[in-house]
């Protein structure tokens, strides 16, 4: 334990200034497909041929680095789809690709996500061993109903095991629930996360259901077969959601993510601080530098079409378009004002050529909605955190 | 084709007919059985050949059709077929085209019997001397109801309707014995002298892209040839006669038109405006004696601002109404600025279905994104100096304090309806400040004439008639007169800003219920903001309706997938992009769709 405490302080860290550059890796299949979820995740009921996918992933890994050379990667995301269905092996396949490809940064953070489930457990010393250093568990909820209302293949039981041996085996642990469940109550939500806290390690990542176009809780949705709560009610366990963890000393420091100070998640703080990243494997997105400047970068999602564009061309980009000015500064804004260091006007400035409009910000900062941190940092307050889309669509 | 047609083998008629009755498929028939096209050419219905025409089966611009029939008594008769628009809004187009005829089929569905249309255009026709024939049509069907209906043109109308002709349109039943029922008992013109002088009463006429005017004559006297060099007597303009034809129904040129014909002439006219409809066209040489009396023109009833979505095709809209124009000279536009819509135009129209017709024809043919505010009357206001102000838009209304007193313009309606639905009926024009003036029974059906302020029917009259009588309650109005109010200036307040396209002049006694209406409307349509927003009806200063509309509370999206900033981006695009299709007001955002619906009322 001593040890892998020692690891977690040579994490490297990243600063708002210099937000570091991450890799993405996308694993696309998943056992089951969760009704509430529009990730790009497939089920297939025949083997994956792992040690082929491998081999695309190191193959597109190439042509990503060739595409950022000269950046240090200071951090490594696995996700999905289910990338704990991945054996240890091919964990070690596509990290091993990553390290021969790139300069990767001593401590830098890879994280990888995992379901609960007993048969993938068994394999997180493999994937510790690979270089995992930080697991992110899709728990979800800790009631069995509400797992299995939201289609989830494990129960609490399960959930409790994996967590407790993920906490032996991995530096450095998170696990996401979904709340403003069908049905939930605010005191029921406030019970579930203290206990929640727990079992936590340093980071929660607390998602609110969302209703996506084309799942199947859109449809029930739509045909009244599944209420959940509304605008006020699910304000309310957003609120509730803030002053829990940070009684508990995991403070927001993004819309939905909570840590310890310090315990933040890398990889996605690249993301929010607009740093760059590469993505690779089906469906994967990328924000890298062209000739002209920054591009968005994204990959085929289907499975199988992926792997035999990677197989012929090397890689299954499908959209490698330069940002314009407007474009980079809209991105840099919506993500930057999910964080509570919130984003920096110079460097807004800078892309996008001109100021915040004074009396829109001024009209904000009077609703309560924004202010300043220091003459040249923006962000939302808590209240101004439950409506970001229409505050960012007023900024922008 | 003869070139000379003795007047006792020529009969101008026209067909009178509710809307759905079958007028459109009986012309079609009688195009068909006399070979004017043969099947191939035949589109669904020939004469509505507008689209709109088409899709609502109402007919806007007179259009003409000669046949040819070679009748049972082995005699040939060219029929003019002289189709007239449905709508009591286009009474002025009605009345114009049936001054062309001699006499009219009035056709009648057999199962659903006479409506409450048929009713003023049979009117018309008995005010222009035709001699009428019924035409009961699909007695095919199981409900058809022929000595029903039959009793019921005798009662209503006060027609003998023994020798109605009965046929069905669409299965092609009797339609010989309408074209003998024509030559038999409409009479020829009556007069006509091909020596005299030319004297020829401008029916119609309209812009054609290829053609330029196309000029719709009737001839009373004398002859109309290629090359003759006519003058118009009204504004005095003088043509070289390019082309001489008939409508079979495409366009056919002949030698001449002599006295009982219908036709169209082509002579280089550039503008409409040279063609007065009603004014005589006589040779310019060898004049006429004596003018023909004309029609007097339409004046618009009802009026709103039509102002462009996006600011930017305001010189379209301009455009397009002028072109709209060319061809219908009852619809009248000029400049108009809103602080809530920008520039836009005030039109003026003959009806509600006319200005919904000239609204569907910008968007459709002209592909403009339109916002139309209230519909408004014309108030007549006098002023305490003693000068009288015609109101065409609430947004102008002078100072209280300088008005003596406002005058509305009141209607006289006909409504036709099962008698199911005539307690709701009559509720609904006793809450319209209605004043009942006839009730009879014909079966089961209710006629009831009320007396009522049009600014109650323009409103949402219709729809809500419509939709209390499951559609089977039919409407026809005439204006009637001038009568004093007491009208009152509502205004809207949203966050305590006024919106000038919502305020309206209402009567104080209806002020508080459509002040509601529209509040809590409004509050359905008014996206929340950051903030909450109160909106008022007032008169005056004194607030009559008030609903607020909360502030939003949550509007964040959960979760980022991986990276995916360009989803988010489009997102944002997207809420940037609805923006602009609001308006601001201070500091509220106001979508352009919650104005069409707030205007469009009422629940």
């Amino acid at each position: 334990m001593n040890a892998l405490s020692a690891e977690v302080h040579r994490f490297l860290p990243t600063t708002p200034a210099d937000p570091g550059f991450g890799v993405y890796v996308h694993w696309p299949f998943c056992a089951a497909k969760c009704p509430y979820c529009d990730f790009n995740s497939h089920v297939r009921h025949q083997a994956i041929d792992q040690e082929r996918f491998a081999r695309a992933f190191a193959r597109e890994i190439a042509v990503m680095a060739g595409r950022s050379r000269g950046l240090t990667v200071t951090s490594i995301f696995l996700g999905g789809g289910t990338p704990s269905l991945m054996e240890p092996a091919t964990v070690g396949a596509i990290l091993d690709a990553i390290a021969a490809n790139w300069t990767v940064a001593p401590g830098a953070e890879v994280t990888m996500e995992a379901n609960p489930s007993s048969v993938e457990a068994e394999r997180f010393l493999g994937y510790r061993a690979a270089g995992v250093n930080r697991l992110s568990l899709g728990v979800q909820a800790l009631n069995d109903e509400d797992l299995r209302g939201l289609g989830r293949l494990h129960d609490v039981a399960q959930a409790l095991k994996a967590i407790e041996l993920a906490r032996s085996t991995f530096p450095r642990l998170s696990f996401d629930l979904i709340y403003a469940r069908p049905g939930q109550s605010v005191a029921s939500w406030e019970a579930e996360l203290a206990r929640a806290i727990d079992l936590a390690a340093d980071h929660l990542s607390l998602y609110q259901l969302t209703i996506e176009h084309g799942t199947p809780f859109y449809a029930l949705h739509k045909a009244g077969k599944l209420k959940v709560p509304d605008g006020e009610l699910s304000a309310d366990l957003y609120e509730a959601t803030q002053s829990v963890t940070r009684t508990a000393g995991l403070p927001a420091y993004e819309i939905s993510n909570h840590a310890v100070p310090g315990a933040e998640s890398r990889h996605n703080l690249t993301y929010w601080r607009y740093g760059l990243y590469a993505g690779v494997g089906p469906g994967a997105h990328g924000r890298l530098m062209g000739r002209l400047g920054r591009h968005a970068v994204a990959t085929e999602p289907n499975p199988e079409r992926w792997l035999q564009m990677v197989e012929d061309w090397e890689t299954g980009t499908t959209i490698d378009d330069a940002l314009s000015h407007q474009e980079e500064a809209d991105e840099l804004l919506l993500m930057g004002l999910r964080l509570t260091e919130g984003v920096d006007l110079k460097r807004w400035r800078q892309v996008s050529g001109r100021d915040i409009d004074p009396t829109v910000e001024a009209d904000l900062v009077a609703q309560g909605m924004v202010e300043r941190l220091s003459p040249d940092r923006i962000r939302a307050t808590p209240a101004g955190m439950l409506v970001l889309d229409a505050v960012v669509a007023d900024l922008a | 084709m003869p070139a000379e047609t003795p007047l006792d083998h020529i009969r101008n008629f026209s067909i009178v007919a509710h809307i759905d009755h079958g007028k459109s498929t009986l012309a079609d028939r009688l195009i068909q059985a006399t070979g004017g096209l043969d099947l191939r050419e035949m589109k669904e219905q020939v004469l509505d050949s507008m689209d709109i025409e088409r899709e609502r089966g109402i007919t806007i611009k007179a259009q003409t059709v000669r046949l040819h029939y070679t009748a049972k008594d082995g005699g040939t008769y060219v029929l003019n077929l002289i189709d007239t628009p449905g709508h009591v809004d286009f009474a002025y187009e009605v009345s114009r085209s049936l001054s062309a005829c001699e006499g009219a089929l009035l056709v009648v569905d057999a199962a659903q019997g006479v409506e409450a249309q048929t009713l003023a255009n049979v009117y018309l026709a008995l005010d222009n001397d035709l001699e009428i024939v019924p035409v009961l049509n699909k007695i095919d069907l199981p409900a058809a109801e022929p000595d029903k209906v039959k009793e019921q043109i005798e009662e209503v109308i006060g027609l003998d309707a023994s020798n109605a002709v009965m046929i069905s349109a669409k299965a092609g039943i009797g339609i010989e014995d309408v074209l003998e029922a024509i030559v038999h008992r409409l009479p020829a013109p009556k007069t006509g002298d091909r020596t005299a002088p030319l004297k020829a009463l401008l029916v119609d006429s309209w812009y054609d892209a290829y053609l330029g005017v196309v000029v719709l004559v009737r001839i009373l006297d004398g002859e109309l040839r290629k090359n003759q060099v006519v003058r118009m007597m009204g504004t005095g303009a003088r043509y070289g006669v390019d082309r001489v034809g008939v409508f079979t129904p495409k366009m056919v040129q002949v030698d001449a038109l002599g006295p009982g014909e219908i036709g169209f002439i082509t002579a280089s006219i550039k503008e409409l405006a040279d063609t007065r409809v009603g004014d005589t066209i006589t040779e310019d040489r060898r004049q006429t004696a004596e003018m023909l009396p004309g029609f007097k023109p339409a004046q618009p009833v009802v009026f709103c601002g039509l102002f462009p979505v996006d600011a930017a095709d305001f010189e379209d809209l301009r455009a397009a109404m002028g072109k709209l124009r060319l061809n219908d000279a009852s619809f009248s536009f000029e400049m108009e600025t809103s602080a809530a819509l920008g520039f836009g135009f005030r039109c003026g129209f003959l009806g509600l279905l006319h200005l919904e017709i000239i609204q569907e024809r910008l968007s459709r043919e002209f592909d403009l994104d339109l916002i139309a505010t209230a519909p408004s009357v014309v108030y007549r206001i006098h002023l305490t100096d003693g000068t009288i102000l015609e109101l065409h838009n609430p947004a102008d209304m002078p100072d209280p304090a300088r008005i003596e007193m406002i005058e509305e313009p009141w209607i006289t309606a006909t409504i036709m309806t099962p008698d199911e639905y005539l307690g709701n009926i009559l509720q609904l024009c006793q809450e319209r400040r209605g004043i009942q003036t006839q009730l009879t029974y014909v079966g089961a059906r209710a006629l009831v004439s009320y007396e009522l302020p049009l600014n109650e029917v323009v409103f949402d009259f219709y729809d809500r008639l419509k939709s209390i009588s499951k559609g089977y309650a039919s409407f026809d109005y005439h204006i009637a007169d001038h009568r004093e109010g007491d009208l009152v200036k509502m205004q809207i307040l949203v966050n305590a800003e006024p919106v000038d396209a919502l305020s309206m002049l209402v009567h104080r006694s209806q002020a508080e219920r459509r002040g509601r209406v529209m509040c809590e409307k409004l509050k359905e349509l008014i996206p929340q903001h950051l903030f909450k927003i109160p909106i008022q009806a007032a008169i005056g200063g004194r607030v009559i309706a008030r609903e607020t509309i909360s502030a939003l509370r949550k509007d964040v999206t959960a979760k980022c997938y991986g990276g995916d900033a360009t989803r988010k981006r489009k997102l944002l695009e997207k809420q940037k992009e609805g923006k602009k299709r609001m308006r601001q007001f201070g500091k509220v955002e106001i979508p352009q769709e919650a104005f069409i619906a707030a205007l469009k009322m009422e629940s």
